[in-house]
């Protein structure tokens, strides 16, 4: 079935110039390969859209039970040149939080 | 063991909190973060235009504020106050609190060394483009190097209550007093790491301790009197995340979690001055309220190359806004949105960039905001920027006339029109480290 990402995980969002980064961490260590599966670097490009103009990174930790996304070209040129309301993306982990991924009951039951 | 508190994520953070920390509990070392990547511009502006400036000006006053109960505490500080004057910082701390002996790092300040560098052959490029400095140079107002703590770590030798430096790394204010007191050697990989992960996950200030945190935020207690992060670091590396009893926030595995990925990108290459730290090690455990335990920190040698922090002029911008009220709101605001957007055209200005956001239904989250097709108000904001001033000022007079010449119910206009805003953009480049020299100076 369908749940919004927020369920399994929670997030924390920054930039460092044009680059937004946004850790993703299951509240729940189990649920960490759920999010491997589900939580993938074209999926979060797809999701964003418009508003990620380059490529987007992922990185694993899962010593935290947690993802690091790197979105590039994601903040209408960062620090002092955006223009945008939240320059530094401070908004983006909790707009990826209501991502849809697949899990069945069993893996959330974990 | 060891006390490290941070009270200030930057500057311009909570002024109540570095006095909480000190009054409220033991700590044997208080930072201050004040430093972020356009703060060097805006301080190099000052200094040009009065050689007194151009550093923190918050901080000599709370250290006056402060000099008392250092010496009853026995609380030493360290800060990044220094800006592109840490000299006249610290001279200013002296004159408002005399009893305090105060070291400066000097060194990573090399804007009049641009052009040595550029003859030597180094081209320093953008990290982030790849184009040479020489594309920027006459519009350069600051050039600072990252350093990392063992300058500082000299500096709290000269047996300093207060310690200043200018751009060094957030992280390296926490691990100064640690190399200090433990001895620990510029090769000692692990322990380099575990004090830049403990620095990383304090210098945001309260992030670590239940500010700005997602999970159940609604039940973090007390966040009027939120506690300020505290290090508790063992010789051997391994330490743990606290606050202060009694203050308010929360300190969990969770919390942390979260500032440990905040800015974070490679997590096995987090790269500081002084080491890299794989975050991909690291082992936490609550252990106990408001107690985190923090373990297995691995590290890697410090990277040949140093980071700069090279600010310059880039052009202008400006941003404006209007609220339109139900009903048909977000249709007002986008009506108003074409308007503007006509007569700029009709102006023949020229922009590198217009940009409209509807605040209340799309500012924050943009393509992937929840629909809200018929909210009773929107702010329309519009911004535009680009090199050449004229055209952007002759923007800040497009907005307002439409609070009668455009769709109906038109307000929020009261604070006029417009500012024209200087745009400064950040230029991170890289530089082989024994070009920089650093040195400590006693200011008595």
């Amino acid at each position: 079935m369908k749940i919004a990402l927020s369920r399994i995980a929670h997030a924390r969002s920054g930039d460092k110039g044009d680059t937004s980064n946004i850790g993703v961490i299951a509240f729940d260590p189990r649920h960490y390969p759920l999010l491997v599966r589900e939580v993938t670097a074209e999926r979060v490009k797809q999701f964003f859209g418009e508003f990620v103009k380059g490529k987007v990174e992922r990185y694993e930790l899962p010593n935290l039970g947690a993802l690091n996304f790197l979105l590039f070209e994601a903040l209408d040129g960062g620090g002092t040149l955006s223009l945008r309301i939240d320059a530094q993306g401070k908004t983006l982990g909790a707009a990826l939080l209501q991502m849809e991924i697949e899990a069945s009951d069993s893996e959330l039951s974990v | 063991m060891i006390r490290i508190a941070n009270g200030q994520g930057f500057w311009g953070d909570w002024l109540e909190a570095p006095v909480r920390l000190v009054e409220q509990g033991p700590i044997d070392y208080l930072t201050l973060d004040y430093l972020a990547e356009v703060t060097m511009s805006i301080l190099q502006k000052q200094r040009q235009a009065d050689p007194n400036l151009g550093y923190a000006r918050d901080f000599p006053p709370l250290v006056a504020r402060l000099e008392k109960l250092l010496h009853e505490r026995r609380v030493r500080v360290i800060a990044n106050a220094g800006g592109v004057n840490p000299i006249a910082c610290a001279q200013e701390v002296r004159r408002l609190a005399p009893s305090l002996k105060v070291a400066v790092v000097v060194g990573d300040d090399v804007f009049e060394r641009l052009d040595e560098f550029l003859a030597a052959g180094h081209a320093m490029n953008s990290m982030d483009t790849g184009e040479p400095l020489s594309t920027i140079r006459s519009k350069i107002l600051s050039a600072n190097a990252y350093i990392g703590a063992f300058p500082l770590a000299e500096a709290l030798e000269t047996g300093a209550d207060v310690v200043i430096a200018g751009r060094c790394a957030d992280a390296a204010l926490a691990l100064a007093p640690m190399l200090q007191r433990f001895g620990w050697k510029a090769d000692a990989w692990d322990l380099l790491a575990a004090g830049t992960v403990a620095g990383h996950i304090v210098e945001c200030g309260a992030q670590a301790t239940g500010g700005n945190c997602q999970v159940d935020w609604q039940s973090i207690p007390d966040m009027a009197n939120i506690g300020y992060p505290i290090i508790e670091m063992e010789p051997d590396g391994a330490f743990s995340i606290t606050k202060h009893p009694g203050t308010g926030g929360r300190v969990g595995c969770d919390v942390v979690k979260e500032q440990l990925l905040y800015e974070l990108g490679d997590p096995k290459s987090y790269i500081v001055p002084d080491c890299m730290a794989d975050f991909t090690t690291i082992q936490l455990k609550d252990a106990g309220p408001d107690r985190v335990r923090v373990s297995g920190v691995r590290g890697r040698p410090r990277p040949e190359m140093l980071k700069l922090s090279i600010s310059y002029a880039w052009g202008w911008k400006s941003i404006g806004t209007l609220v339109y009220s139900a009903p048909q709101a977000l249709e007002k605001a986008r009506a108003a949105d074409h308007i503007v957007r006509e007569r700029l055209q009709q102006l023949g200005l020229a922009f590198d960039e217009i940009r409209t956001e509807f605040f209340g239904v799309n500012a924050c989250h943009g393509p992937v905001a929840v629909a809200n097709p018929d909210p009773p108000e929107v702010q329309l904001r519009i911004g535009v920027r680009g090199h050449d001033k004229k055209a952007v000022d002759r923007f800040t007079r497009e907005l307002i006339p439409l609070v009668l010449s455009g769709p109906p119910t038109g307000t929020g206009y009261g604070d006029g029109r417009p500012q024209v805003r200087e745009v400064v953009a950040f230029w991170p480049a890289l530089i082989p480290r024994d070009l920089i020299r650093t040195s400590v100076e006693v200011v008595e």
